[in-house]
């Protein structure tokens, strides 16, 4: 199970890149892992606001839809299109190629867990 | 245990079967299996617009050809008529034969929805009966038969709640609370109904949360809905306060009835404090169903939802039955006839073979052949939730994961081994859920059969013996499907 140590986590298994004020958001490898075998990537519209811990993205594997939640609040600046065509590269790269979108951050990542806190909640 | 049952007990094996093309690629021009009656002179004029400009597509085909196709095809298929099919939350018993027998009575087959009052009362009096019976047996006092299907009863139940919060002028309440094990249909319905979800998490034992629904309930909340049994096939004990608090904070309680086997005849939902309920009369009342329909999915509602019910629906007068169509303050129509008639019957001919002093017999098999199938396979498999369970036992493959196998393998190695998997990954509040619901029409050998393969899937893990199961299903006609292709390039339109 990987879990780079440069990426903050939620309890719902997503993890964020904050890289100044934008926030690059994707799910775990163990989300990706508990999901299976992803079909489709809803992805949001850009320039849409989202609030910390609200849904702003939709993935269906071939066992059930799952909601994807923002890990910090902010504007969505830009959508990860290729995986319109390409769902599964979410199980391949989750930490890579399989990012979901950027935001430009307007509140704060106090709420989220290290790498090492992250590993911690996965073991309980 | 596994060393006692061999091919003998096990009942798929292999035999004839053939590959079956679509009927388009069977088509030849040479023959054709109806003669259509000749037309007497030229109605093309009265036809105007509505004359074909091409011929239709009909396959050339000759009545043993389109025989064998439709047989053929029927032999892929597996349905409660060919072995036991345990698909939780979804009720799959066994159909009497005698609610064929009666639904096919010439004066109930042979009528038109549009033919004179007075000369259908003897169906409108069947319906009404079963109205009664519905409202007796799930604690209500009102229904619409009109529904055609148990999501489309949560569409209408939404409708009715909808109806009546806008008649207290509370426009505004558009929050409905939906727990996480919820069926999948019920936060469609909602959004349907032009309202939003607020999921709530499940408690440790898998039942609502009284803390968790206390946090959201406020003045935006419109209604909860709830299943009762739930998913994880436990019963909702607070439902009362449950209910209580819901209808203290201005809100409403929609019952889902999709576990409604587990209660039958035992307790009633509107007893429990809940304002309406969807009945799946094709789970609970043995009505056919797969495939798609038809199904039929009454609502019962209390005095509160009572004026809002859909029209049309049946009301008598005296001894005389007519359809009200009009009622002012009516959530609508939603079905273009007074309901599913075929199915209702079935329905009610097969309340009335129980009848009032042995309905309850059907909740109390179905809950003791689940706790059976629970007992003997807890030690094999991981059991998430402790304790009795009520119709349907809820298994994960947790044990299994350490030797590489998932529920899904299970779920194959079931099919060569001659019964029709679980309901697998569902609810999803549960990793590698395996929810089994045996219905209460399966007799202790079927049930031990059932429990002998799962035990013997359950060593074959133990013992290391995996390919067969990551290879499985080997039987069937078509192997082990690529789900994850199928769900990514779907083909859906054939085409030469």
């Amino acid at each position: 199970m990987s879990i780079p140590a440069d990426l903050k986590y939620t309890k719902e298994h997503e993890w964020v890149r904050i890289e100044g004020d934008v926030a690059t958001f994707g799910v775990s490898d163990h989300a990706q892992e508990a999901l299976g075998d992803i079909v489709f990537v809803e992805l949001p519209e850009i320039g849409r606001t989202v609030d910390a811990a609200e849904a702003y993205a939709v993935v269906e594997s071939v066992k059930a839809v799952s909601d994807v939640y923002a890990p910090v609040a902010g504007e969505i600046i830009e959508v990860n299109e290729a995986l319109e065509s390409e769902p599964e590269k979410v199980n391949t790269e989750p930490y890579g190629a399989g990012w979901i979108a950027k935001v430009k951050m307007s509140g704060n990542a106090d709420e989220l867990m290290s790498d090492d806190e992250y590993a911690t909640f996965l073991e309980e | 245990m596994s060393t006692a049952h061999t091919s003998n007990t096990y009942s798929a094996v292999g035999g004839i079967q053939h590959e079956e093309a679509l009927l388009f690629e069977h088509a030849h021009e040479a023959s054709e299996a109806i003669s259509l009656p000749g037309v007497q002179g030229d109605i093309s004029a009265e036809l105007s617009a509505f004359s074909r400009q091409e011929p239709a597509n009909i396959p050339g085909l000759s009545e043993p050809e389109t025989v064998r196709h439709f047989v053929r095809m029927s032999q892929w298929n597996h349905g409660i008529e060919t072995g036991f099919y345990p698909l939780g939350s979804c009720t799959m018993k066994y159909n009497p034969r005698v609610n064929e027998q009666v639904v096919r009575l010439s004066g109930l087959a042979n009528i038109h929805p549009d033919q004179p009052m007075d000369s259908v009362q003897g169906v409108l009096a069947l319906l009404y009966e079963l109205q009664e019976w519905l409202c007796e047996i799930a604690g209500f006092s009102d229904v619409t038969l009109q529904p055609a299907a148990g999501a489309h009863g949560e569409l209408t139940g939404l409708m009715m709640i909808r109806a009546c919060l806008d008649a207290r002028g509370q426009q505004h309440r558009k929050k409905v609370l939906v727990p996480d094990s919820a069926h999948g249909t019920n936060p469609a319905s909602a959004a349907l109904c032009g309202m939003y979800c607020v999921e709530l998490k499940s408690g440790a034992d898998g039942r609502i949360d009284l803390d968790e629904l206390k946090k959201h309930l406020d003045d935006d909340v419109a209604a909860l809905m709830m299943t009762n049994p739930n998913t994880v096939g436990a019963f909702e004990s607070d439902v009362k306060e449950i209910c209580q608090l819901v209808h203290d904070a201005g809100g409403l309680v929609y019952g889902d009835g999709a576990n409604l086997n587990a209660l039958v005849g035992m307790a009633r939902p509107g007893d429990m404090g809940i304002d309406c309920l969807h009945i799946n009369v094709h789970k609970t009342f043995s009505t056919p169903h797969g495939g798609g329909g038809p199904g039929a999915g009454p609502v019962v509602v209390n005095d509160t939802l009572a004026p809002y019910l859909p029209v049309p629906r049946i009301v008598k007068e005296g001894e005389t039955y007519r359809i009200e169509t009009q009622d002012e303050k009516s959530c609508g129509t939603v079905l273009g006839s007074i309901g599913q008639v075929g199915v209702l019957l079935r329905a009610h001919a097969y309340i009335a073979a129980f009848g009032k002093n042995h309905l309850h017999k059907i909740a109390q098999d179905a809950v003791l052949n689940a706790n059976y199938v629970l007992h003997r396979l807890q030690d094999a498999y991981h059991v998430p939730f402790k304790g009795l369970c009520k119709h349907e036992c809820l298994l994960t493959d947790e044990f299994q994961n350490k030797h590489g196998i998932k529920t899904l393998d299970v779920a194959k190695q079931l099919i060569d081994l001659g019964f029709h998997p679980m309901t697998i990954y569902f609810p999803l509040i549960v990793h590698g859920a395996m929810l089994i619901e045996p219905t209460e029409t399966e007799s202790k050998a079927t049930l031990d059969s059932f429990c002998d393969a799962m035990l013997e899937i359950a060593e074959q893990c133990e013992a290391g013996d995996t390919q067969v199961l990551h290879d499985a299903p080997m039987k069937p006609i078509r192997r082990r499907l690529d789900e994850t292709q199928a769900a990514r390039k779907p083909v859906l339109v054939w085409s030469d």
